[in-house]
């Protein structure tokens, strides 16, 4: 039998140079006409070792990393093929602390199958929550997954379940499934590794939803700064037709459910929900006013479920395994798992799925390894650019829902960005306000407007320009912005203002007398 | 939006003609093909460069030295950010995010993406660009 080796195909790690040392690789192999098969898997989401090449042994897979080009000549020296000793060697992969700890249930299959192959797919466990949705059917699906405490994993956290139900309660003649890929915020990947390393589970985490509501039809919406998971769901879609798992009666069920990729222009604001349905109707990327919600009135006016990636993600997990499993993860009302990505500054980048509960200080300090520059870490920004900045003195925060909320935060999409001791908060701040002003769809004035004030009102902080009277209408406006934007653009992006501002005051020049003053 | 990235990926941007066009087969005004071409980032509405360079300017990108890098680039290239060089080799464009965070920082020339930039790499990069 032939030797497989493991280079992932992620774009990540392509980006790092996996695609040439594959190259290199296999001309290797075929130069010494080695009997070898060059597996091109996603990324097991240790970034600072790709590209990370593994053979399979009968003892398990042995990595090598990082490895460039240039060390394929050393790893055949090294005898890599039978697990032998290079400078590069990492030993058994799943015995790397970093991945042994986490709790892999979404990204089970991720750095790990081929994701073209539907053969793999089914040989991993693939498609048995489907088989059992089939056979339960729409209510005892929407039931299980109210059951298991799943709630958005895009930021809002909404449950899952509650969401179903009222889409699979309105009646409609044609209703939807809209799976969110749009994922704009800084510091998560989360979706796109797992769209590039398993995208047969999120077509069967759809598809179950498509039987729970009574949707023939769905969407996935990919940003087009992903080109790489777009080929990938396009070519898993295609074979999942093929394989009779998206069409007419499905498995030889009476449910038929089908679905197409469509592909955004680089607005960020269509991450918000309807914004996305706009832009899926052809339209400018505008946020809709709630109500009517999607569950009602959706995608052309139809009841319409919208999901992020690792929401849907989660489906077949919850369903093949039973809702009791997944909601034992967790604690409080986060429950289940959540994929983190650690970004940023950041010795050990990549991503973390674990349960809720793991602590802000564990993550950045124990488990990333602190920064990768090696200087002290001053602030951590969790949930993207909407998301507050974290001092080191809050570290001891959990990871949920609720508890990041008790702290002004939120986890949002679960990104977690550190910035080492040379960051400037209060231009941190000034670039959350910049952000907003240019990716505003312009639809309300809070935001549309807010935004570019929050940046004048920044620059003439930072230059004292009257700067006691500045912070008290900045801390005004970004009240404004909170409770009178309608979607999370506006309303959110006060928090990394009023977070900066909060807990590193220096920075601001403020006189901190005058800003309790303020408060 | 299908309609309007082929087009884009054919001619590089979507020119005036091609809105009055889209418009009537559509049977939508002009006004609302134009709404949402001018809407969307990505949309061009002149010729770009050869070859388009997009450097993450996203937060991830700022707290791992990416502020540096994007200015080295801009230099070396002689253009700013939204820009085309003179000699119309290549447009550098602001991306924000291109989810490779967790090596930051990023850039995109054309389909290929690269990360964990230094200066050597993004000279690098800079050089492949022009050729």
């Amino acid at each position: 039998m032939s030797t497989r080796i493991f280079i992932s195909r992620d774009a990540g790690a392509l980006a790092l140079g996996a695609e040439e040392v594959a190259r290199k690789l296999a001309e290797k192999c075929e130069e010494k006409g080695l009997d070898v098969e060059i597996v091109r898997p996603g990324s097991r989401g240790m970034f600072w070792l790709e590209p990370l090449v593994e053979v399979e042994r009968p003892e398990g897979r042995i990595g090598y990393g990082p490895v460039q080009a240039g060390d394929v000549d050393g790893l055949f020296d090294a005898n890599f093929l039978e697990g032998g000793d290079h400078e590069k060697s990492l030993g058994l992969v799943e015995e790397i602390p970093f991945f042994k700890s986490q709790t892999r249930l979404t990204f089970a299959r991720v750095g790990i199958v081929d994701p073209r192959s539907i053969e793999d797919y089914k040989a991993t466990g693939g498609y048995e929550g489907l088989k059992k949705a089939i056979d339960m059917g729409p209510e005892a699906i929407v039931e299980e997954v109210t059951k298991s405490g799943l709630r958005g994993r895009g930021g809002a956290g909404f449950p899952t379940g509650i969401k179903w139900r009222t889409v699979n309660q309105a009646s409609a003649p044609q209703k939807y499934i809209v799976c969110n890929a749009d994922e704009g915020d800084s510091g998560t990947f989360a979706d796109r590794m797992l769209m590039e390393g398993d995208p047969f589970m999120l077509i069967e985490g759809m598809t179950i939803a498509g039987i729970a509501v009574g949707a023939t039809k769905g969407y996935i919406y990919i940003r087009s700064e992903y080109p790489h998971a777009i080929v990938a769901m396009n070519a898993a879609i295609e074979k999942a037709r093929e394989e009779g798992t998206l069409g007419d009666n499905i498995l030889g069920s009476p449910y038929s459910y089908d679905m197409e990729v469509r592909v955004g222009a680089g607005a960020y604001v269509c991450g918000e929900e309807t914004s996305l349905l706009d832009s899926l109707e052809g339209k400018r990327g505008e946020v809709r006013a709630k109500p009517p919600l999607p569950a009602h009135i959706g995608l052309f006016g139809k009841p319409t479920v919208i999901n992020n990636v690792l929401s849907l993600g989660a489906v077949p997990h919850i369903l093949a395994d039973g809702a009791e499993y997944y909601q034992e993860f967790g604690e409080g009302k986060s429950r289940g798992t959540l994929p983190i990505q650690l970004a940023g500054n950041i010795k050990y980048g990549g991503v973390y799925e674990t349960a809720f509960g793991v602590s802000l200080g564990d993550l950045v300090n124990e488990i990333g390894g602190g920064t990768r520059s090696g200087r002290p870490v001053r602030a951590v920004q969790v949930g993207g650019p909407l998301g507050a900045y974290f001092p080191p003195s809050l570290f001891d925060t959990p990871f949920g829902y609720e508890e990041f909320a008790a702290k002004d935060g939120l986890i949002g999409h679960g990104g977690v960005v550190v910035f080492d001791d040379t960051v400037d908060m209060a231009k941190m701040a000034r670039f959350a306000m910049e952000f907003c002003a240019i990716e505003s769809c312009g639809k309300c004035t809070p935001c549309r407007i807010g935004s570019s004030r929050g940046m004048e009102l920044m620059d003439k902080i930072v230059a004292n320009d009257e700067r006691a009277a500045n912070l008290i209408v900045l801390e005004d406006l970004c009240n404004t912005m909170k409770f009178g934007s309608l979607c999370a653009l506006g309303g959110f992006t006060p928090y990394p203002v009023m977070s900066a501002l909060t807990h590193f005051p220096e920075d601001f020049g403020a006189d901190p007398e005058r800003l309790e003053a303020a408060e | 939006m299908p309609i309007l990235h082929d087009m884009q990926e054919t001619f590089g941007y979507i020119p005036d003609a091609a809105v009055v066009m889209i418009a009537e087969a559509l049977n939508l005004s002009r006004a609302e093909v134009h709404g949402t071409v001018t809407f969307y980032h990505d949309f061009r509405k002149e010729v770009p460069g050869r070859r388009i360079l997009k450097v993450c300017r996203a937060e991830s990108c700022q707290a791992a030295g990416g502020d540096a890098i994007a200015d080295r680039m801009e230099k070396r290239l002689g253009v700013e950010l939204g820009g085309t060089t003179t000699d119309r080799r290549v447009t550098v464009e602001a991306v924000y995010c291109l989810g490779l965070c967790h090596s930051s920082p990023a850039a995109m020339l054309d389909d290929k993406v690269y990360a964990a930039l230094d200066e050597e790499k993004a000279d690098a990069l800079c050089a492949e660009a022009e050729r």
